[in-house]
């Protein structure tokens, strides 16, 4: 049995790595294609430099060599870990990465598990009321807000509890004008609610309309039936019988989202000021920083990867079925 | 009593009719939208410092902003803007996605497994990482934003269209149809392509949503379009800067028009599919 569950991950972990390795090299080609002058970015529009300057700044960069060596010279040192000097930080991409990564996985953790949580327990209320006033308004909401854009979701929170009840702060992920190490955890948290919530609404709708779809299936299905007529309550059938079925399809949902999750928490962070990866990506695109940017790319597809894996390994865990064809191989 | 029991009996409209309605309703407020903006001269947001900052009234129903422009011309047009984008880039992710699904169903097992890897690298990097890549690397501007969306759309429709034309390939009537004789190219006008079809145009009218909300997810970030130019995106951002001033209608209108432009397409969309799938369309 351990041998074919083995199999599977193996074949799943090859192709990851494959596609890991041409996220790699597109991102290399689409960098070489931009028409930004690195020696230029590098140096900043204010200060001029000399013509031989600039010749002796791509000689040690190896600019004058051919795409293809370019390219190994940067894989190389890629492998070492080496992702080259963010320009706007002034500081290694990895450093940066590292930090910023510290701030968003607090933020996108608690979303993906906000949205999780609520988006199934909305999703199974609706289907135990279903054609109830109760269902119509989750169905609603959850349709007004899978179409609305995210930002403007997190302006609209931002000016409702922070401008106007002024329960929460108006961004940044820690107060102003106090030391990494003196911010408390309350305040994190209190600087955490509101982006969180931004960026758990748009994946709530999507599990939440997928769950009830799911639960509504399988009530109609002979087994829900026979539970009820041997004297099962609906709720106590839905318990026993529904949860078991529709756990499955939700998570795979709930980790598919995570590359969702990743492109939400950009616009969430920029909304909110709040200083994550994300805000990072925004900064490094809009001041011409291309080794973060490649950087941030190449950091998130390692991220959804990893989602997919986590995902893939877990299947056998909770799908019976899933084993059993493993162990049928 | 007996009134009551005919207006039971016979609904007003009948419910394809009703279901025509929504979707022609919807094209037309989209075209207008789209068409006011094309055609709408720049003094209809010209600034006018005579009227900093206006709430709503009936002569500027969406308010002004801080240079006195005209909220409703700015949103129209950037709506416009945003929906010629969005239909622009979805329409050529869609060609896309026809062209690989049908070659990753017709083509043997090597081209399908390129394919399949193809949109699985696609799917790997985050939407928005992505957008921001492309458009980054062309040099911002309009065309990065419709390249990135293009390039970035066309995955979920691929697999679509792969499974419709997996599933029809090995139907019996398409079997029969070969073995009496027929051609590759009738089998693939006359057979494939009905089934194909009507999937394909749902699959594409639901792509610009995103599209569109994709487009304007970027330039709130400041890719994209200049400032200068009225895009939802760009007027979304500026306002985040009011925020505390509590000019509330620069950030609530102009997003719930663009809410509503979305839900529009979404309607045109689902009501479509209803029409179209058999098992739906005769009820």
């Amino acid at each position: 049995m351990k041998k074919g569950i083995a199999k599977i991950i193996a074949e799943n972990f090859l192709r990851g790595v494959t596609l890991l390795i041409a996220v790699v090299i597109v991102t290399f080609l689409l960098a070489n294609a931009s028409p930004i002058d690195p020696i230029s970015a590098y140096v900043g529009s204010e200060s001029a430099i000399s013509e031989e300057q600039r010749a002796a700044i791509a000689e040690y960069w190896g600019l004058n060599e051919p795409p293809a060596g370019r390219l190994v010279s940067w894989l190389k040192a890629l492998a070492n870990g080496d992702m080259g000097r963010s320009y706007y930080f002034q500081q290694p991409v990895t450093a940066v990465i590292g930090e910023r990564f510290a701030q968003s996985i607090m933020l996108m953790g608690v979303a993906w598990v906000l949205s999780g949580i609520f988006g199934f327990l909305l999703g199974v209320i609706s289907a135990a009321c279903r054609n109830s006033p109760i269902d119509k308004a989750i169905k609603t909401v959850c349709l007004l807000l899978s179409s609305s854009p995210a930002f403007w979701l997190g302006l609209l929170l931002m000016m409702v509890f922070a401008v106007k009840l002024g329960w929460f702060p108006l961004g940044l992920s820690a107060p102003i004008g106090k030391l990494a190490g003196e911010v408390t955890i309350w305040e994190r948290l209190h600087h955490l609610v509101l982006p969180a919530v931004t960026l758990s609404i748009t994946g709530v709708s999507n599990i939440a309309l997928h769950t009830r779809q799911k639960l509504i299936d399988i009530m109609e299905s002979d087994f829900m039936l026979f539970a009820q007529a041997r004297g099962e309550g609906k709720w106590q059938a839905i318990r026993r019988h529904g949860f078991r079925n529709i756990l499955l399809p939700a998570v795979t949902l709930q980790f598919a989202a995570i590359s969702e999750l990743f492109g939400g928490s950009v616009l969430a962070e920029n909304v909110f000021s709040y200083t994550g990866i994300g805000q990072a990506a925004v900064l490094a695109g809009t001041h011409g920083d291309t080794p973060l940017l490649m950087g941030i790319a190449l950091f998130s597809a390692l991220f959804v990867f990893c989602g997919n894996m986590i995902a893939n390994l877990l299947y056998p865990v909770i799908d019976p079925q899933i084993r059993e064809v493993a162990h049928a191989k | 009593m007996p009134s009551k029991i005919v207006a039971v009996g016979k609904p007003l409209v009948n419910r394809r009719t009703w279901t025509l309605a929504i979707i022609i309703a919807a094209i037309v407020i989209l075209i207008g939208v789209a068409a006011a903006g094309v055609f709408m001269l720049p003094d209809a947001y010209a600034t006018n410092f005579e009227n900093k900052n206006l709430p709503p009234s009936f002569s500027h129903l969406f308010g002004t902003d801080w240079m006195g422009r005209d909220m409703l011309a700015r949103t129209v047009k950037g709506l416009s803007t945003s929906i010629l984008i969005g239909v622009l880039a979805a329409g050529i992710s869609s060609v896309i996605a026809v062209i690989l699904g049908t070659l990753s169903a017709v083509m043997g097992k090597k081209v399908d497994q390129a394919v399949l890897w193809l949109i699985d690298m696609v799917q790997g990097i985050p939407h928005l990482i992505l957008l921001m890549l492309i458009s980054f690397m062309l040099g911002k501007g309009l065309q990065g934003v419709m390249v990135g969306i293009a390039v970035s759309h066309w995955p979920n429709l691929a697999r679509v269209v792969r499974a419709e034309v997996l599933a029809v390939k090995n139907a019996q009537f398409v079997q029969a149809s070969r073995k009496m004789g027929r051609s590759r190219l009738f089998i693939a006008v006359r057979h494939i392509l009905p089934h194909v079809v009507p999937q394909y145009i749902v699959g594409l009218i639901l792509l610009f949503p995103h599209a569109i909300l994709h487009e304007a997810s970027i330039t709130f970030l400041g890719f994209g379009l200049s400032p200068e130019e009225p895009a939802v995106g760009v007027i979304l951002s500026e306002s985040m800067r009011y925020l505390t001033s509590g000019f509330w209608w620069l950030t609530v209108l102009p997003g719930a028009a663009l809410l509503l432009i979305v839900l529009l397409f979404d309607a045109i969309g689902d009501n479509l599919r209803t029409i179209i799938d058999p098992y739906s369309a005769q009820e």
